[in-house]
């Protein structure tokens, strides 16, 4: 398929990097290792967070740094729209016959985001160990969708905060509490925050289905089953991200750059 | 097969503030200006013609391109381009035509050549016969054998510029928008690439609008002359025109000239 | 004296520029304090959590850690290590230092008043919006105002010269440059470090004993964890007092070292020509 023609050219082009390349990669391990010492040391002091334990945090953090991870290599290109925007790319974009969102996607991947996917795997298999889980299919099929809903839902974040470039390039920072904000609550289980702030980040940007309510199935907390469906509502958020960027491009069209 | 009817464009800026005190009164209301680029613009392009478009900077004339790439939609006015509206059937239109903006490249900068152009061939959906028989032909005529397996960071500029007019062709257009192709280019490039140009409209009937800022690209490709300034269409005819109008040969006293009589 | 106010005065030009900059950007500048609003609140929310959920009493009251968590935010820049000055690092890497040297001025100490200036102005900006909003927070999110009039002075004086000691770690990043010419690598593992010893990733307090004993030794911790819990008198005033002569002791230290290793650096570059 066309994307994967594009990620095998960019690939080519950050392979003539190569010292730089790995000097990321490796400072994209050390940045999310130093707060998972912090997550252990917290433990240590603390045994357990409310009804949770280490193993079960340390589910949430795998999972919710393999999906940022997932999404910050694949969707780089939303992550740094302005960069495109500034550069006058998105013009060459609008004349070639394909669309706007495959094309963006398709300028920039990130290979050294897999530091963190690194690390994240790695203490996915510590947690796995560690936790009691009764596996079924169900369940393996559970913790899947638990990380590509994540990354599902970064990507529609990504995609908002790039969809903004198109009105200003200023205020952009705002969307890092979104992603980074995320991502920094997401290695907990969210119900461990004050109602509000769970319930925002359960029905407006979903992490809560990617987070505490499908981990209740997978450790067998709950029988319920379709928690374990949950994660599908961090596809469903993409609809309306790409409602908002197809309006982003209808207004650089009428507004010009 | 180019008609444009009445166009009309106008953007809001906003005005930068100097000094403190502006400064500071900016952060509460915010000061706009409107520039009209583009006003009340018609003409029409047969197929097949070469169409030079000068003006000076700010005149609209990158403006009216991008119109016509389907990149920007007018306020007001019609744009018809082989049957279409640019904006409104955006992949379609841009199927048929090819661009290059001359200042910015559309290749991958750090891979050889031949990768950007096996990619675009994936992008235009463009048949792997097809695609062999045009490469063959624009490799021979622009003399890019050598340069196919270089990365497009190592190649001088009048190398790459002919790498860009080749990648622009790869999918056959019958419309080129050329944005100040020969802008940097030492004059050996330069002849090299209005020969192309020239050949490429004399043997593929190929229509050709070129905006530019060098006279004698003008000269050597163009009989027909549209000047833009301020938004309007102040000129539309021939060089050979121009040249018995204001009895002048000399091409850059001859634009002064022109300028001049419309104030620009 | 003259020759202090001529080093002085482009530092004040450049601070009103900068001023003048940062109000233009006006959006991207409440974008940057809203987040770093959302992240105090964030980590306050997380500790509290674990706070509530145990039965042992924490090492540091939930006042005092929400009071830690906010003046690292609102003081942010002065207490993180990676704040860069990439003009600085071009200068390195490209080899143009060496022009730096015609001057009659001393390059450590221009590069420490350039630095020390730039956190200044960063800071003086975020600062206050950042505690004005955390002084109104509901409790327990609240920032708790200063154990005392003497526990703000202390905190003030120890802040300032934290502030010195940290701009003197920092010091040393640039100083590696010259050695590795790649600004990346060496930021890396200081900032990263850094961050974790000085208690910017978990309070130091809530850190393993062993751990926090061996951290007491390192000068990382001056800047943030000492003037914050001087604050919120988890640090009494005695102890600040020594905290502030340790403070002092570590600035001799680094900067004797840093100016050494700088002329160091400085012969090798002139030696090998750049």
């Amino acid at each position: 398929m066309l994307y994967f023609r594009y990620v095998r050219m960019v690939f080519r082009c950050q392979l003539q990097y190569r010292a730089s390349f790995w000097m990321t990669l490796l400072a994209q391990m050390l940045v999310p290792f130093s707060v998972l010492a912090g997550l252990l040391m917290l433990f240590h002091r603390f045994k357990r967070l409310g009804d949770w334990s280490v193993a079960d945090v340390l589910l949430c953090f795998a999972a919710i740094h393999m999906a940022f991870a997932l999404s910050e290599c694949f969707a780089r290109g939303f992550d740094q729209f302005s960069q495109l925007v500034i550069q006058g790319e998105f013009d060459r974009i609008l004349v070639r016959p394909r669309g706007t969102v495959l094309q963006v996607l398709g300028a920039r991947v990130e290979f050294s985001r897999f530091g963190r996917l690194l690390l994240s795997v790695l203490v996915l298999g510590a947690a796995i160990r560690l936790a009691d889980i009764p596996w079924t299919a169900l369940r393996v099929l559970t913790l899947f969708l638990m990380i590509t809903g994540g990354a599902a839902i970064f990507i529609g974040i990504f995609m908002l905060a790039a969809a903004l470039c198109f009105w200003t390039l200023q205020g952009l920072e705002v969307a890092n509490i979104f992603t980074d904000g995320g991502r920094e609550m997401a290695q907990y289980p969210l119900d461990i925050y004050r109602t509000e702030v769970m319930r925002i980040f359960t029905f407006i940007i979903p992490f809560g289905t990617v987070n505490y309510l499908p981990l209740r199935y997978l450790l067998g907390l709950s029988s319920q089953t379709w928690l374990a469906a949950t994660p599908l509502a961090g596809f469903l958020f993409l609809l309306p991200c790409i409602l908002v960027w197809r309006a982003g491009v209808r207004h650089y069209q009428s507004a010009g750059s | 097969m180019i008609q444009i009817q009445g166009l009309n464009k106008t953007f809001t800026v906003p005005e930068r503030a100097s000094g403190l005190k502006e400064t500071v009164r900016s952060v509460f209301k915010r000061q706009t200006r409107a520039i009209h680029a583009v006003r009340d613009l018609s003409f029409s392009v047969r197929p097949g013609e070469m169409v030079g478009y000068i003006g000076p900077n700010g005149a609209g004339k990158s403006t009216t391109i991008k119109i016509m790439s389907g990149i920007l939609v007018p306020d007001s006015g019609t744009c018809d381009i082989l049957g279409r509206t640019p904006w409104k059937q955006r992949k379609e239109h841009v199927r048929h035509i090819g661009v290059v903006f001359g200042q910015r490249s559309q290749l991958w900068w750090d891979v050889p050549v031949q990768d950007s152009f096996d990619l675009l061939r994936d992008i235009y959906r463009i048949g792997e016969k097809d695609y062999q028989v045009t490469l063959e032909q624009l490799t021979g005529v622009l003399d890019l054998g050598p340069l196919l397996q270089t990365p497009v960071r190592s190649l001088s500029l009048g190398q790459r510029m002919r790498c860009e007019l080749a990648a622009s062709l790869l999918h056959r257009p019958e419309i080129l928008f050329l944005d100040e192709p020969t802008i940097g280019l030492d004059a050996v490039s330069k002849l090299a690439v209005r020969r192309f140009i020239r050949e490429l409209n004399q043997e593929h009937g190929t229509t050709v609008i070129l905006t530019t800022h060098d006279m004698h690209d003008i000269d050597a490709l163009t009989r027909r002359i549209l000047l833009i300034g301020q938004g309007r269409i102040l000129y539309d005819g021939s060089l050979d025109d121009l040249r018995s109008r204001y009895e002048e040969t000399d091409l850059e006293r001859l634009a002064v000239m022109l300028y001049q009589e419309h104030q620009l | 004296m003259s020759h202090l106010a001529a080093l002085l005065m482009p530092y004040r030009a450049a601070f009103r520029i900068r001023l003048q900059q940062n109000l233009q950007y006006r959006i991207a500048a409440l974008a940057g304090i809203a987040t770093q609003f959302f992240w105090g609140f964030m980590l306050i929310m997380v500790l509290e959590a674990f706070y509530r959920g145990s039965d042992a009493a924490p090492p540091m009251s939930m006042p005092q850690t929400a009071a830690y968590i906010w003046l690292q935010q609102a003081f942010l820049v002065f207490v993180a290590l990676w704040y860069r000055d990439s003009e600085i690092f071009r200068l390195i890497t490209t080899g143009q230092v060496a022009y730096e040297l015609c001057r009659p001025t001393d390059l450590y100490l221009f590069w420490q008043a350039r630095l020390l200036a730039q956190r200044l102005a960063g800071a003086l900006l975020r600062c206050l919006p950042i505690l004005l909003v955390a002084l109104v927070m509901p409790r327990p999110y609240r920032l708790t105002l200063p154990a005392g009039p003497a526990a703000f002075g202390l905190f003030v004086l120890t802040l300032l010269t934290g502030l010195l000691v940290n701009v003197s770690i920092s010091m040393f990043i640039y100083i590696l440059t010259f050695v590795t010419l790649s600004p990346t690598g060496s930021m890396l593992l200081i900032g990263v470090a850094g961050e974790l010893f000085a208690g910017l990733i978990i309070p130091l307090p809530l850190m393993p004993e062993w751990l926090q004993r061996i951290l007491y030794c390192l000068p990382f911790r001056l800047a943030a964890d000492l003037p914050f819990r001087v604050w919120s008198g988890h640090i009494p005033a005695a102890q600040a007092l020594a905290g502030w002569g340790q403070q002092i002791a570590w600035l001799v230290i680094l900067v004797v070292l840093g100016r050494l290793a700088m002329r160091r650096a400085l012969t090798r570059l002139v030696i090998q020509g750049g």
